[in-house]
């Protein structure tokens, strides 16, 4: 439960950290976003798009390697796509910190409850290749 | 239409949809989807991916803003997303299996019955409500701040509220949504939290079931950068304008006017899966 006033790790401090990392983590991911999107207008901007039929993405755009990849030779797709994983792993990174915040706590149950729902939110990300 | 005017048309109308959804209380994600597909022709496994991240992006945002102020209720959260996680893991990958058509009607029945919830008010503990034992031994009860002090809450009905997340996760996966509508009924009338504390955990709460479903969509590439983009930059900005306009105004005839156009699009979106041009 909620320790004494002062204490590094009481649910308030947990909140305000939790907080701070949400922010952070948004404008990152926003600011990669739009760099990926200035590249990719000036590239692509006036090619015809076709959303009509669903063709699923490429395969280098499905997967965190193919993505990195994508992105380190600055493609303006996979530089947005890299900014949509790091939006993604805002709320994996709250998770992990909720972790840490019931360990210090000594609340066992709830750091068994929050590793089962990292467990798949990890599953859901990296499941397709295991 | 050239790339480049289809970012910028999707911007502007991403925009609009954070507002309306912000203002009428149900979140941009579940507004966008029939934007993309009625409007724009987008299908529907496209909008639905673009949708979810907008989803992620809005729940951070407004999360940042209030998490400091402690009404949310982090055990709650926590121990519902081992629900809310299973069932959005289930939703993304039966979507796969599923006509574009049938996902279609079942949005559209799904946005007829978050309008019919939205006016839902919520209620305030009493302060006396009787001890839970599951809830006990879950150690989920705690206090949220009012005017007069922290004010205790006790928690009730973990097992229906756990039912209801699982379906409210199922449905965020299969359909691309945050589920807010149900997952705050879930906290407000199955497990009688406060409403401010059911509406902030059901925020947090929204952004993790959200990723689960994110990384099965990524995976099965549903997620278009192309359209993700304008769709996230959009959305963020318009919730983030509505939220702010709510303080200022209200906005009850406003929102009614909002609902409506929910339910207009409901139908929209139940009549074109049913004749099939979805």
């Amino acid at each position: 439960m909620g320790t004494e006033n002062g204490n590094r790790w009481s649910d308030q401090r947990v909140e305000q950290m939790i907080g701070g990392l949400l922010a952070f983590g948004l404008a990152l991911a926003a600011s990669v976003v739009l760099i990926g999107a200035a590249i990719y207008l000036m590239r692509h901007g006036g090619e015809k798009p076709d959303y009509r039929v669903f063709r699923g993405e490429p395969a280098d755009l499905r997967t965190i390697p193919g993505i990195l990849g994508d992105a380190c030779q600055l493609s303006g797709r996979g530089i947005i796509q890299l900014g949509l994983l790091l939006l993604l792993a805002t709320p994996v990174a709250r998770v992990v910190l909720s972790i840490f915040a019931f360990a210090v706590q000594r609340d066992a149950l709830y750091v068994v409850v929050t590793l089962v729902v990292l467990t798949l939110l990890l599953y859901s990300i990296v499941g397709a290749y295991l | 239409m050239n790339v480049a005017e289809l970012v910028a048309l999707v911007w502007l109308g991403s925009i609009a949809a954070g507002l309306v959804g912000a203002l009428s209380g149900l979140g941009g994600g579940i507004v966008v989807i029939p934007m993309l597909t009625l409007l724009f022709g987008v299908d529907i496994r496209y909008a639905a991916g673009a949708a979810l991240i907008s989803v992620i992006a809005t729940s951070s945002g407004a999360a940042s803003a209030y998490v400091r102020e402690g009404y949310s209720n982090l055990r709650v959260g926590m121990f519902l997303e081992m629900a809310t996680t299973v069932g959005a893991i289930a939703g993304a990958t039966l979507a796969a299996y599923l006509p574009g058509s049938t996902i279609a009607v079942i949005f559209g029945f799904v946005l007829l019955a978050s309008a019919a919830f939205s006016g839902h008010a919520g209620h305030e503990p009493s302060g006396d409500e009787p001890a839970d034992p599951i809830a006990g031994r879950l150690r989920l009860d705690a206090s949220y701040p009012t005017q007069a002090g922290p004010q205790a809450y006790r928690v009730q009905g973990v097992p229906a509220g756990f039912a209801m997340m699982l379906v409210a996760g199922t449905l965020s996966g299969l359909l691309g949504i945050g589920s807010g509508a149900l997952k705050v009924l879930a906290l407000d009338w199955a497990m009688r939290l406060p409403f401010k504390v059911s509406t902030t955990t059901s925020n947090f709460m929204i952004g993790v079931t959200a990723a689960a479903s994110a990384g099965v969509y990524l995976n099965r590439g549903y997620i278009d950068p192309g359209l993700a983009m304008p769709v996230m930059l959009g959305v963020l900005v318009g919730s983030l304008a509505g939220a702010r306009l709510l303080t200022r105004l209200e906005a009850t005839a406003l929102r009614r006017v909002f609902v409506l156009v929910i339910v207009v699009l409901g139908i929209e979106m139940i009549f074109e899966g049913l004749s099939g041009r979805i």
